[in-house]
């Protein structure tokens, strides 16, 4: 069936050409200096308006590709609506320096390595080769130290697996068991609700080198561990009984229906938590090496508000929320590894 | 032909409920089951018609009373397997996992449990979907992967408990044919729970009524229809017959529970 686009079309050409007078207007008149709120908020409803005209002429089938272009080119104008404000002398570069510049930025954080200042993201990836292979001064753990990135990544993925595994243990245990289910809880609860960051000092005070690594890692295994327990307890806990009496009736007994039932039918909340402990582990990392540390993503990004260097900040920044999507985008990955039941 | 498989006598099942007190289940409740029939089991919700089949199953030890199951010559096999109204199909296994997951259980070799699993999958029609997992399938497929299950275990009894209760009408009546024709080829002990009338006479040998709260046995009907049945038999006289002489001993239970339970609402809106 033909669908009749035509009223839709007119408008959709109209709400187009308000769009375009409104900015030209303010942009004439220099409304944007006073009125750049103002200017902003009918933007957005008359963007708001064009979107939804434009989805109800498209042809149905192409649907999910057109909303899928919708969500990726909204962050799109956002930051050309950024660049134009601070380019129009709206935005103050010194606090919103305009996106190209962060990029730029960006750019020579991962590529320029200065000896002096030692701040680049990947240090000096191009000796690696030479190392390994024995033909250069620097060692590879030399050449990694220099890199922030790694420094960053290798706490968290260190801190994750020290408090994930003996998390996942611990909570399975405390899942099957009600004894050490009640002896424990309590106080898991308790530290549960302790921010985190906040035993990194008594950390730097038991490790014996305080401004070494191990008091980093000690503070995201701790954070993830009990987020992992409880949630994995809360996964097993939370498995339908039919499935254990299934379980049970069909001949499984001890290790078989913890692995055949109790481990597979957890697994779902379990991964839930190691979600969450993820977040978490970044968010602590970057927290401790704002506070103390001389290498990491969060001390580069700290330091260069120190010095001043906007644009190097923000692009610190842009580097953790990177870190961050692709981090949970692998940890879905080993998800649906792990679970293929689950898989749409 | 007429020997007893299960004797169970003077069952009861007390439950304590968070030390508020304790709920009554089951009071002396004793039942004969003979050797390959199919023994129907109604009753009004709470009667306790689940915890005597949990029982059977050895997932429960009744609180007093004595159960006897007569072992079969051959001690490998498993003495019973259930079917639950949940369905219960592992969503971690796929249609071949889960239907050979008895067997997996009893230790048989890999190539042989899958083979089995394979005939009981084709005997329910779902062949297509040996290797899907159940979340991609109905309700009622599931099911069918529930009474494979079940059946490919070779139990000397075959329990189930409300199997078909959370399925639409049209696809129960499709099971209750499938399983009706799947036991007339082997003829199993069956305790059947159900909440349906039609369907206890429909499939039943005999059809136990139970009361509610506490559950004991309120009457025994036999069912005289002759075998093998399908589903025409629900247009004759003698089915509505029964079925109604069924429902007229039911009835007053059904409203007795309805009223009991009522009356624990209004006790728990007054407190």
């Amino acid at each position: 069936m033909k669908k009749d686009s035509s009223p839709f079309a007119f408008q959709l050409g109209i709400s187009i050409f308000l769009f375009l007078l409104w900015n030209l207007g303010l942009s004439v008149f220099h409304g944007w200096v006073t009125l750049w709120w103002l200017g902003l908020l009918v933007d957005f409803l008359l963007i708001v308006g064009i979107a939804e005209l434009m989805g109800r002429i498209i042809p149905s089938s192409y649907g999910p590709l057109y909303r899928r272009a919708l969500s990726v080119s909204f962050p799109l104008l956002l930051f050309f609506a950024w660049e134009l404000l601070v380019r129009g002398g709206v935005l103050s570069p010194d606090w919103f320096p305009p996106p190209t510049r962060i990029m730029q930025a960006l750019w020579e954080l991962l590529t320029k390595f200065d000896e002096f200042s030692k701040t680049s993201l990947l240090g000096r990836p191009w000796l690696l080769p030479g190392a390994i292979g024995g033909n250069r001064p620097e060692t590879v753990g030399e050449l990694l130290a220099e890199s922030h990135l790694y420094a960053t990544l290798m706490r968290v993925f260190v801190g994750f697996f020290l408090g994930a595994i003996p998390g996942i243990l611990l909570g399975m245990v405390m899942g099957v068991s009600p004894t050490i289910r009640t002896m424990i809880d309590a106080t898991l609860s308790a530290f549960y609700v302790l921010p985190k960051i906040a035993i990194f000092p008594i950390m730097m005070l038991i490790f014996p080198d305080p401004f070494g690594e191990g008091p980093k890692i000690a503070v995201v295994a701790i954070s993830v561990f009990f987020l992992v327990t409880i949630n994995t307890m809360v996964g097993v806990r939370d498995i339908e009984p039919v499935y254990l009496e299934a379980g049970r009736n069909y001949g499984a007994r001890g290790i078989q229906l913890f692995y055949h039932v109790i481990l597979p039918g957890a697994l779902p909340v379990v991964f839930a938590g190691l979600r969450l402990a993820l977040g978490t582990a970044l968010i602590v990392i970057i927290a401790v090496e704002f506070v103390r540390a001389k290498t990491g993503v969060g001390f580069l990004t700290f330091y260069y508000w120190e010095i001043l260097s906007p644009e190097k900040m923000y692009a610190g920044l842009v580097v953790v929320m990177v870190l961050g999507v692709l981090l949970t985008a692998g940890l879905k990955k080993v998800e649906q590894w792990f679970m293929p039941w689950r898989r749409p | 032909m007429d020997r007893i498989k299960i004797r169970a006598s003077n069952i009861s099942k007390v439950f304590s409920s968070n030390g508020k007190g304790t709920v009554v289940a089951l009071r002396d409740f004793s039942l004969e089951v003979r050797e390959g029939e199919f023994l129907c089991i109604v009753g009004p919700s709470g009667c306790g018609k689940s915890s005597f089949l949990r029982i059977l199953a050895g997932l429960m030890s009744p609180s007093s009373g004595t159960l006897e199951i007569q072992p079969s010559e051959n001690p490998l096999k498993p003495v019973t397997s259930m079917v639950f109204q949940e369905y219960a199909v592992f969503p971690w296994k796929t249609v071949l996992e889960n239907v050979a997951f008895g067997l997996q259980m009893r230790g048989i070799p890999k190539s042989e449990r899958l083979s089995l699993a394979r005939v009981w999958i084709d005997r329910v029609g779902l062949s297509r979907f040996t290797h899907a997992y159940p979340h991609q399938l109905s309700g009622g497929m599931k099911q069918r992967v529930g009474i494979a299950r079940a059946l490919a275990n070779d139990p000397e009894i075959l329990l189930m408990d409300e199997p078909l209760g959370a399925l639409d009408a049209q696809t129960r009546t499709v099971l209750q044919e499938e399983i009706l024709r799947i036991w007339e080829e082997r003829r199993k002990t069956v305790v059947y729970v159900t909440h349906s009338i039609e369907e206890a006479v429909l499939l039943g040998d005999r059809v136990v009524l139970m009361t509610a709260h506490p559950g004991t046995r309120k009457a025994v009907f036999p069912i005289p229809l002759p075998r093998p049945r399908d589903l025409r038999v629900t247009a004759t006289a003698e089915f509505g017959e029964l079925t109604y002489t069924i429902w007229e001993a039911l009835r007053g239970e059904v409203l007795a529970a309805m009223e009991s339970m009522g009356k624990e609402g209004l006790r728990e809106v007054a407190k």
